[in-house]
């Protein structure tokens, strides 16, 4: 698990090298960050608050520690993937396909 | 001591050994009626608003790191009020009138330089975009003035006016400059210590003491402090000490970066900025060019911007002035900003009552340290936001009345 980890640190320090689901390794540059993940819009949106509207357009979780977002590669494949990070280290723990369930964080 | 002639004189007698600390290092009280969170330029101006101007006199500034160590600290001083909309306009042009006064008042030589800002344009929409933002400027009392190509090459002697980003024209506000950000964040703090204000510099809050909906302490790493009223003034990390008090803000924290170049003769006598290409830069006293740009896309606390962020910054550099293309670059660092969906700030109140918040101001913080201090000390005595900071409410995000100045104003963000 240490070693995992170290490779982790090696691969993904400081985000140069990003792992797209799609493509494999490449470049940070050609990829775009886009935000928190798994945002799901409101199934009832004629019924809901103007509050309830205002925190789903703009209010985000922009923790310090483990982040969910959404990463094009844009010079790539150009597809969308979700990618779990760290704020503190931008070091990234995992990448993987949109659709797929929010990885669990582990407090090792 | 006050700062002056005859002090410098006599001083001189002793060898200037014998100056007083600008400003000490009490002690936490456990008790204040204000605590200020945050002692950047902004927190300490509201203290020193809050003495000064309303009478308070039990308040502390606590601060994470020391005074001066943060985003006051890491910007590139720019200060212009040239915005599009009312509110900002009323706001940042606030700013601007204290700044024209505060080296008297805070009797410390913050080095306001108004050298003038040109906002450069580089294309038809780009001459459309300042031709119109000149004119809101106008329209609310802000000094505005239309340039040509020739007019810009004939006051800026090295741009390159024909090269890969054309320079059609610029926006040029007289009054717009850059000051010593360490300078206001020192003047800040020795002037609201000599009000009776405490500055705990080490001192990180840790937890927020609320009862029946109302703040009544801190917890801090110096030990726990009863309060009446709270303003929080945290820039890069408005959203950490907001989960403390149990709410969320619209904001993601993201890093923007700077750099200076090796010193060099007085070569840039005005702010040069461009949009579309995305590039600042002004020379300091010291005759380094300090030069700024966007922010990182992604959220962040690392303090750290990526590389090709550099990159970023210096290819239009380097175009718009090929004469720069062989100085050295000294020293780069990040900070880390928090940015509001319309890139205005937020100043008010939170769903807590007597806690007020003062943030969201994105990559342009500093030009409206005064008035920012100035709007917030009132906002937090009255319990009440007055008429310059009222648009700027957290509940613009609920009622839809943002002031989006994402794409409006000259926001490099």
């Amino acid at each position: 698990m240490k070693l995992q980890r170290q490779q982790l640190l090696i691969n993904n320090f400081f985000m140069f090298i990003i792992n797209c689901p799609y493509c494999g390794e490449r470049d940070q540059t050609e990829f775009t960050c886009h935000g928190e993940a798994h945002i799901a819009r409101p199934d009832n949106p004629s019924e809901i608050s103007d509050e309830e509207w205002g925190r789903y357009l703009f209010f985000r979780e922009n923790p310090k520690g483990t982040h969910f977002e959404r990463w094009t590669h844009d010079h790539g494949c150009r597809r969308w993937f979700n990618v779990m990070r760290d704020t503190v280290t931008d070091e990234i723990i995992k990448t993987y396909k949109m659709g797929e369930a929010k990885p669990v964080i582990s407090n090792e | 001591m006050k700062y002056s002639l005859y002090n410098l004189v006599k001083n001189s007698f002793s060898y200037h050994e014998n100056w007083e600390k600008a400003w000490s290092s009490p002690d936490l009280k456990p008790e204040y009626d204000v605590v200020i969170v945050g002692g950047g330029g902004h927190g300490l101006g509201t203290a020193y608003y809050l003495a000064k101007e309303f009478g308070v006199k039990n308040i502390a500034v606590l601060e994470k790191g020391w005074i001066g160590g943060g985003n006051t600290g890491r910007n590139t001083t720019i200060i212009r009020s040239n915005y599009l909309w009312d509110e900002s306009a009323a706001l940042y042009n606030h700013a601007v009138n204290l700044w024209e006064g505060l080296s008297s008042e805070l009797n410390f030589n913050v080095m306001f330089s108004q050298r003038g800002l040109f906002h450069l344009a580089h294309s038809v929409h780009d001459m459309q975009e300042i031709t119109r933002r000149g004119y809101s400027n106008y329209l609310n009392g802000i000094d505005a003035e239309i340039l040509n190509q020739d007019q810009v090459a004939k006051k800026i002697p090295h741009i390159n006016v024909n090269g890969r980003y054309p320079v059609l024209g610029a926006l040029l506000q007289r009054r717009a400059g850059t000051a010593r950000h360490d300078a206001v964040a020192w003047g800040y703090a020795r002037a609201a210590e000599n009000l009776g204000v405490d500055i705990i510099q080490n001192c990180e809050v840790k937890g927020i003491d609320i009862s029946n909906g109302k703040v009544v302490g801190l917890q801090t790493t110096k030990g726990s402090v009863k309060v009446d009223k709270v303003g929080l003034v945290p820039a890069g990390h408005s959203s950490v000490l907001a989960n403390m008090a149990g709410f969320s803000l619209p904001i993601n924290s993201v890093p923007l970066q700077a750099l200076v170049s090796e010193p060099v003769k007085p070569i840039l006598d005005c702010v040069i900025m461009s949009n579309s290409v995305h590039v600042y830069v002004s020379q300091s006293d010291k005759g380094e060019l300090v030069v700024g740009a966007g922010s990182d896309a992604y959220n962040s606390y690392s303090q750290r911007g990526s590389f090709d962020m550099i990159e970023h910054m210096m290819a239009p550099l380097v175009e718009l002035f090929p004469i720069f293309s062989r100085l050295k670059m000294l020293r780069s660092w990040g900070g880390i900003v928090d940015v509001t969906p319309d890139r205005s700030p937020i100043i008010g109140k939170t769903p807590v009552k007597d806690l007020f918040i003062n943030c969201g101001w994105g990559t342009g913080g500093f030009k409206a340290t005064p008035g920012s201090a100035h709007v917030f000390a009132e906002t937090v005595f009255r319990g009440e936001p007055n008429d310059i900071a009222a648009p700027f409410s957290l509940e613009r995000h609920f009622s839809g009345a943002l002031v989006d100045e994402a794409a409006a104003a000259a926001v490099a963000h």
